[in-house]
């Protein structure tokens, strides 16, 4: 991407990232030109709703994309080697290593034959020669760290033998055994208790912190991403629509999609009888994406662009601030003045 | 399982008493004279009612049994007593012992055989889903399902042994007597018997392979930077396994009470070629005893699975 040509190369720089899975039915394009980049210590959160590509997105910067059944195209430079050509090999090096991955469903993430112990030293030994004692004294630690009481007990305990939460806790242990230097959280918290999501939350943000580590958050939770994230991409129809510092999302966002899904997040403050508002419609097939811009079939706005270019034209990431991209054929003004207008609908202003 | 054993006893003996066939009659040649015939039914104890019977049948698996006390040459079974053939003039125990090792032979070796041709060839298929190996392979299992047994021993004997002379013909002796001849015997038998069960076992763990690597915890053993060979190996191979030790216990035990078709068309002296020859001469007493023992064999089995399920699965075990 031309915008950062000229910039110090970021810890993580994914830059057009395309993900095509081929089927019986035609191309599945999971990902389509994906870019973010992200430093250390920082966290990125990737939101949009099902389908829009993110869990993809997240697997195919780790590796996990099975070469054999899918097209992965792009880069993504990973403190300075471009791990889309890399081989099988040295990528399997670095996962679990250098970066790891948290996944949604404790409940299923982990081996349910193997104890929790033997899973985590598991992860040590993969990656370094270590004696069997140092390996359970650097998982028991780590148990410890993400607040499993008991852990040395713990240790020689089955999954199946863990609450939701506790497993979580593992998983996050198991990821952050080796130290990585980039965590991807792909929705951490979705499977859990409402009071469990903010301890795990809290806890990743502490370990974060500890460990320097840069996080990618990928959640449909609009509210852990007010409270943890620096940077947010939006994601919708497999493309970024809009990506930006957090406060420019919520405090300006600029593309219809990221209004409609502010405004679909239920707030205290709303009267008991209004409704949520939905946006209209349904997110388009990864088979047959739209021509011009993916979310121009359910965008109330499109009649306000000339010429038809929402259903002709692919509309490009546009910078309309430092840092803030949007993905939309709205002149700025009518950007402004429909944002204006949602803003204040949830109560906010935008100055 | 005890009881479940006396049930089947009990249920075995009642349906063969209930054969029309008389094996007192077979019993005696053609001068046979009402009296002689009398005499016979007597000495085996079938003037009886069917629940005594049964009853000398339990007590002789207990104390022994001696038939025709009262006549001039009692024949004494000792206990444990599955019954006394007098067709054949021996022990029905006596008999199964010596058929029992060549069918051991048999079912063992083609079980080895066909677990690791199963199980290998069905990861390989599972790993390349979809494309021309798995294809391939998967043909071939299903052709190897369809085949008869006869068809395959007949096939192996006529070509392997018959026109190319690549194996003396079979004719089976202990391992511990002539271990080349054995093996030179039991391979064409073993690779048979194998073919029909790899053909399933292929299928079964392709399809219990490809669900488990949809697992989660695959994902997360691959995020981990586990090698692609122990993720396949210590965690997809195991998660997938309890289904398959079900069927090869199941498997294994049914073998062990003879592989009838096998053991006839290579002439081997097993359970069931002495079953086949045994049922052609209505000799129930051998037929109640090779099926009480089968019957055993699975029922151990069944329960050897049970335990190894908890092995294998943790959520299985008893707290402790």
């Amino acid at each position: 991407m031309t915008e950062y040509s000229n910039l110090r190369r970021a810890f993580l720089e994914v830059s057009d990232l395309s993900v095509q899975f081929p089927t019986e039915d035609g191309i599945v394009r999971a990902v389509d030109g994906v870019s973010f980049s992200i430093e250390r210590g920082q966290t990125l959160a990737i939101v949009g709703e099902s389908g829009s590509g993110k869990s993809v997105t997240a697997q195919a910067v780790m590796g996990l994309i099975n070469k054999r059944n899918a097209d992965v195209s792009g880069q993504v430079i990973f403190d300075g080697e471009d791990l889309v050509a890399m081989s099988d090999e040295d990528l399997r090096k670095l996962r679990g290593n250098k970066m790891s991955m948290i996944f949604q469903d404790p409940m299923s993430s982990l081996h349910p034959f193997y104890r929790i112990g033997d899973q985590l030293t598991e992860a040590i030994n993969a990656h370094q020669k270590v004696s069997k004692t140092d390996a359970r004294d650097r998982a028991i630690e780590m148990l410890h760290k993400v607040g499993i009481p008991l852990p040395a007990k713990r240790f020689d305990d089955y999954p199946h033998q863990f609450s939701g939460g506790m497993r979580q806790r593992v998983m996050i242990a198991m990821a952050l055994i080796n130290s990585p230097s980039l965590l991807i959280a792909d929705e951490p918290t979705t499977a859990l208790d409402v009071t469990v999501q903010a301890q795990i939350i809290e806890l990743i943000s502490q370990l974060q912190r500890e460990f320097d580590t840069a996080v990618i958050l990928i959640t449909h939770d609009l509210g852990i991403v007010a409270d943890v994230a620096d940077e947010v991409a939006v994601m919708y129809g497999a493309r970024v629509v809009e990506h930006g510092a957090v406060d420019d999302i919520f405090y300006h966002p600029q593309m219809p999609y990221t209004l409609g899904l502010l405004a679909s997040v239920p707030r205290l403050t709303q009267v008991r009888s209004d409704r949520l508002d939905p946006i209209p419609g349904n997110p388009p097939s990864p088979l047959r994406l739209p021509t011009g811009c993916v979310f121009q079939p359910r965008c109330v706005y499109q009649d306000e662009v000339v010429g038809d270019l929402c259903r002709t034209q692919r509309p490009d990431l546009e910078s309309v601030g430092p840092g803030h991209e949007v993905r939309c054929h709205l002149p700025a003004a009518k950007r402004q003045a429909a944002a204006e207008v949602a803003l204040a609908a949830l109560g906010r202003s935008s100055s | 399982m005890i009881i479940l054993l006396l049930l089947l006893t009990l249920v075995v003996f009642i349906l063969f008493s209930l054969l029309p066939a008389d094996p007192a009659r077979l019993t005696c040649g053609k001068g046979c004279t009402p009296a002689v015939l009398e005499a016979n039914r007597h000495k085996l104890g079938l003037d009886l009612p069917v629940i005594q019977q049964y009853w000398e049948f339990m007590k002789g698996l207990f104390v022994g049994r001696i038939y025709a006390a009262d006549s001039p040459d009692p024949v004494v079974c000792n206990a444990p007593c599955l019954g006394y053939s007098f067709k054949r003039g021996e022990e029905v125990l006596v008999l199964i012992k010596d058929r029992l090792p060549a069918t051991i032979w048999l079912a063992l070796g083609a079980f080895i055989l066909w677990l690791a041709a199963g199980i290998s060839v069905g990861v390989y298929a599972a790993l390349r889903r979809g494309r021309w190996q798995d294809k391939t392979v998967m043909g071939i299992s299903l052709a190897g399902y369809s085949l008869p047994s006869f068809f395959l021993g007949l096939m192996a004997i006529f070509f392997i042994v018959i026109r190319l002379q690549l194996l003396p013909y079979p004719s089976y002796v202990s391992p511990f007597e002539n271990p080349i001849q054995f093996f030179q015997t039991m391979l064409l038998p073993w690779i048979v018997l194998a073919i029909l069960y790899a053909a399933f076992y292929m299928r079964l763990t392709r399809n219990q392979m490809l669900e488990v690597l949809g697992e989660d915890y695959i994902r997360t053993a691959r995020a981990k930077g586990l090698p692609e060979r122990i993720v396949i190996r210590k965690h997809a191979l195991r998660a997938g396994l309890t289904p398959i030790v079900t069927a090869a216990g199941l498997d294994l035990a049914g073998l062990l009470g003879g592989a009838i078709i096998t053991e006839s068309i290579f002439s081997l002296p097993g359970l069931g070629s002495l079953a086949v020859n045994s049922v052609n001469d209505a000799d129930l007493p051998v037929i109640v005893g090779i099926t009480l023992v089968t019957a055993t064999f699975i029922i151990v089995a069944n329960l050897i699975v049970d335990l190894l399920y908890a092995v294998i699965d943790p959520r299985v075990r008893l707290v402790s």
